[in-house]
């Protein structure tokens, strides 16, 4: 086996840092998204209207069918014109990026909106009963007393979701946007380093994902205090 | 100040309440009793609307709870209850517990809210733990707490449903002193409980439920001296030994 050339690495960091970007830009915008809208869709499925139930379990039901891949794909393939038209976007813009967080935002919405909704159940259904005595509204119970608890019971397994879900940005490249593995993958194809530039992108992933994991346990610690 | 009048309410086929009928005067103290599954936490959780009836209705003063025209939320905003295992609010520390509601539901000042659960944690003997969590407090503690949290909002009416059974037997009676210290102090207070202490220390008249039915309702005197029916002999003969 032929000895490792790490000498082009230095030269490969800045490209290599704007797809770090993007690979954090996707992960940021599908984290803040999934949870709020898996917020909304646990809310929607524990309320008591029927067809806001079926449609939340509907929606998760059908994203939590398909492989991410073939999501990815179908919101590049199909329906960037629509995406451009709902969100007004000038055509300037990167329609792939758009769409892999368009894609990612609402698949990772579909896996939140179930561990959110775990996450509620497990809050005792008498301490809203506590709160509704208390004079409050329903959303202002869901608000002040069930959710803050519900959260900071998930918060191990919304975090290890994150994890996931930032490696599996590396999914993109089949759209062919240059995420931080993908420019790796490239760099390495140009410049005949392949093996150097995938062990080098392992690291990374595995530093960023170890560090994260170590923070759950940490929190997970702290928790069980 | 409360009525209810001729209250029914099923879970499927199972009849829970059976055309129950009570009042509770301004200022009166009326214990509610029976074997348990004889529906008597059922009942009072209907009195504030947490629990639906599908018959009869229910008052408090002039307005109507079950009416759809009524607002639920600030009518229960001043009805104060106590729960069996207290319910305080794990995530926020006792002073919260105490202020949150006032805040969000009354839309008093921060500072009015603080000073207010500062002054009834005084009164229920807790106030050098207003920093603490819920979980840092006894039983008997947390609910003192609840009771004050409760009377924060300046309750026109108490509903107490089984406030000592979750306690230790060396904690009720701290429980039990606030209650009789409120109900001496003139509050109107609807309570469920197997204390009979209690009832023959401060209630003015005590209720018997059995199998949903409230079986007898009667001035305190009487009902520990002469009980009419033979369920509520038969429960007294138990309860007192």
């Amino acid at each position: 086996m032929e000895r490792l050339d790490w000498s082009g690495l230095p030269h490969a960091l800045p490209t290599l840092w704007s797809g770090m970007l993007i690979t954090l830009q996707i992960t940021v915008l599908a984290i803040v998204f999934g949870v709020v809208f898996g917020t909304l869709l646990a809310a929607l499925r524990l309320s008591a209207v029927k067809p806001l139930v079926y449609f939340a379990r509907m929606f998760v039901t059908i994203f939590r069918s398909f492989p991410l891949v073939l999501v990815l794909l179908w919101f590049f393939l199909l329906i960037p014109q629509l995406l451009q038209a709902v969100l007004r976007i000038p055509p300037t813009t990167d329609i792939r990026l758009v769409s892999a967080m368009v894609a990612f935002a609402l698949f990772e919405a579909a896996y939140y909106a179930e561990i959110i909704r775990a996450g509620i159940q497990a809050v005792p259904r008498t301490q809203s009963g506590a709160a509704l005595a208390l004079g409050m509204t329903y959303l202002q119970a869901m608000r002040l007393v069930i959710l803050p608890q519900a959260f900071r019971a998930m918060l191990p397994l919304l975090l290890t979701q994150a994890i996931v879900l930032f490696q599996d940005t590396s999914l993109v490249y089949v759209i062919g946007l240059a995420d931080f593995f993908r420019s790796s993958t490239n760099i390495g194809d140009r410049d005949g380093t392949a093996v150097e530039m995938v062990l080098f992108s392992g690291l990374v992933y595995f530093v960023i994902c170890g560090a994260t994991s170590g923070m759950v346990k940490l929190l997970q610690k702290k928790g069980a205090r | 100040m409360i009525s209810l009048n001729n209250v029914s309410k099923w879970y499927g086929q199972f009849q829970v309440l059976k055309d129950c009928s009570l009042q509770v005067n301004k200022g009166e103290v009326v214990v509610v009793c029976g074997p348990s599954g004889s529906g008597k936490s059922t009942l009072i959780k209907t009195v504030n609307g947490l629990e639906a009836i599908q018959q009869g209705a229910i008052f408090i003063g002039d307005r109507e709870v079950s009416s759809a025209q009524t607002n639920l939320p600030a009518l229960r905003s001043r009805v104060g209850m106590v729960f069996q295992h207290f319910e305080l609010f794990p995530h926020l520390s006792i002073i919260e517990n105490l202020a949150l509601a006032q805040m969000r539901v009354l839309g008093r000042s921060k500072e009015e809210a603080y000073q207010k659960g500062y002054k009834l944690l005084e009164r229920v003997g807790l106030r050098a733990h207003s920093d603490k969590f819920p979980g840092q407090l006894s039983g008997g503690q947390q609910q003192r707490v609840a009771i004050a949290r409760a009377l924060c909002m300046d309750p026109i009416a108490m509903l107490f449903d089984e406030p000592t059974s979750a306690l230790d037997p060396e904690m009720i009676n701290e429980v039990l002193d606030v209650m009789v210290e409120l109900a001496q102090e003139g509050m109107t207070m609807m309570c469920v409980t197997h204390e009979m202490g209690f009832a023959r220390k401060v209630a003015h008249r005590v209720v018997f439920m059995d199998h949903g039915a409230i079986v007898e309702d009667q001035r305190k005197e009487d009902f520990f001296s002469r009980p009419t029916s033979a369920r509520a002999r038969d429960f007294l003969s138990r309860i007192l030994h």
